[in-house]
């Protein structure tokens, strides 16, 4: 590592970001599968609609327990400050790629990303083990597996909508995306978006 | 084949619709209730055409046997004893799938022509394109399909549409030694069920009447109940059955409702990021920081 970069995330943490990032796709592919008739096709991420629905809950207890680790990494870095609520509330003025507030290692977007991204995990895993056949649903009453069901499309759809917020946002701030690829962000990156994070780890005062 | 594929109206999970030029007689079966013995002879002519045997089980106290439908007993004679006025009725009904106008099991289904419509009425699987998620089991009002442990597919009564397609009778109707179950067209059946009813009128039984549930746009087995008023005394035969709510906004409202959020998501990065632009953190930062993001900006 070049001594002027920061190390953001070190090896196993993007390594166990990309599990996550690998099963969501897969997941989302051949739920959308499931999901939309016209889409049905996708179901060829498993090879045959039939293997995908059988893989498909299996990858999905894969990337939950993938998240769960990092829930466990990360739920410190993203509890809710005064300073978030300000960032949410001016959201407008960093969409036009000004900052707000003395952002640490996490900005109130991403907070309420990670938040949302922790509720939808959840209701996916409770919703997707009710109408898991042929393990669990046979055992367990049908207006049950029909509320799990609408529960599972639901959050589905909430997790690919903020997925895609989630990667855009990457994409938009330049210089994100190498955090989580090659672990590293430059002095400039981190001072702008990340303030407080930035002296934090590097000692400086402003 | 082919003649007969153009007899299929409605396919599961298939957005655009099926051949219509062709139509065919909208066909029904007519339990009657009234004039059942509770033989069972219906059980065992399924089995026999199907070619399916369900497990020997158990005697459970009751005359129910096999006690509940399976993917190897698409039928099964359901008895109840009933108390009314001080008197005890034992109210037997052959239970299967009701072949819906509007079947829940198709609508849930994901996988196209994995469940498909007739012409006639006939609601039927094709197995060939189960996947085994069990969408049918949610989606039907009746609690009728059955997942396979052999082979993880859904199966119910196909109102053997294969005899039914070169004009015969399903096995349970030819079968039946009291002809408490009759079939013909739908029209005929609601005729033969008029008369039955006026009859049971007569002899007392004043809520007599036909069950041809409106909610699920009818269905294409029916029944002559002499307590039309109470079908729940039927072993559990729904009053007023519809497609669970759940599942209307399930496979309804919930598709476009997704669609827009999803695109929503999609065309807001792509007008952001052509209006707003890139956020970087070199233009305006000092360079010393800066050193070693050149790689990064070419990328």
């Amino acid at each position: 590592m070049k001594p002027q970069l920061i190390q953001r995330y070190s090896a196993p943490e993007r390594i166990n970001h990309w599990i996550v990032a690998v099963c969501f796709i897969l997941l989302a592919l051949s739920g959308l599968a499931f999901f939309y008739p016209a889409f049905f096709w996708l179901t060829g991420v498993f090879g045959t609609p039939q293997l995908a629905r059988i893989i498909h809950p299996f990858v999905g207890v894969l990337m939950f327990v993938a998240f769960a680790r990092q829930f466990f990494r990360y739920w410190h870095h993203n509890l809710l400050t005064r300073d978030d609520i300000q960032w949410m509330k001016s959201v407008k003025t960093v969409m036009q790629g000004h900052e707000v507030g003395d952002t640490g290692k996490y900005n109130g977007g991403q907070k309420g990303m990670f938040w949302m991204m922790c509720a939808c995990m959840l209701v996916l895993l409770v919703s997707g083990i009710i109408a898991w056949r042929p393990y669990f649903a046979i055992h367990l009453p049908i207006p049950l597996i029909r509320v799990a069901l609408l529960a599972h499309a639901c959050a589905a759809i909430a997790l690919i909508a903020s997925i895609i917020v989630h990667v855009y946002a990457a994409f938009w701030v330049k210089g994100t995306i190498r955090a989580m690829v090659e672990g590293v962000v430059t002095h400039g990156w981190a001072k702008k978006h990340h303030p407080r994070w930035y002296r934090e780890v590097t000692g400086k005062q402003k | 084949m082919a003649l007969q594929s153009l007899d299929i109206t409605r396919r599961s999970a298939s957005p655009t619709a099926s051949p219509q030029a062709r139509k065919t007689i909208e066909i029904a079966k007519l339990i009657d209730v009234s004039t059942c013995i509770g033989c069972k002879a219906c059980q065992v002519a399924c089995s026999e055409w199907n070619d399916i045997r369900e497990e020997v089980g158990h005697n459970i106290g009751v005359y129910d046997n096999p006690t509940d439908l399976s993917a190897d007993a698409w039928t099964v004679m359901r008895f109840a004893e009933e108390e009314s006025n001080g008197k005890l009725e034992w109210l037997i009904r052959k239970d299967g799938c009701m072949h819906c106008a509007d079947p829940g099991c198709l609508k849930a289904c994901p996988s196209p022509g994995a469940i498909i419509q007739y012409s006639n009425g006939i609601v039927d699987f094709h197995q060939e394109n189960c996947i085994g998620c069990g969408y049918c089991v949610s989606g039907c009002p009746f609690n009728v399909p059955r997942i396979s442990q052999k082979d993880n597919k859904a199966y119910k009564c196909t109102m053997c549409s294969d005899r039914v397609a070169v004009g015969q009778e399903p096995a349970c109707v030819k079968t039946c030694p009291t002809g408490a179950i009759q079939f013909g067209s739908k029209e005929d059946m609601k005729q033969v069920a008029a008369t039955r009813v006026t009859d049971l009128k007569q002899r007392g039984y004043d809520n007599a009447g036909l069950y041809d549930p409106q909610g699920v746009g009818g269905t294409h087995v029916m029944y002559v109940l002499h307590h039309a008023d109470k079908p729940e005394q039927y072993s559990g035969l729904p009053k007023d059955p519809q497609i669970s709510t759940t599942v209307q906004l399930w496979k309804g409202w919930l598709k476009p409702l997704a669609t827009i959020g999803i695109a929503a998501a999609g065309l807001f990065g792509f007008f952001h990021y052509i209006t707003v632009g890139p956020n970087r953190a070199d233009d305006e930062d000092d360079s010393a920081a800066n050193v070693g993001r050149n790689e990064e900006d070419k990328a």
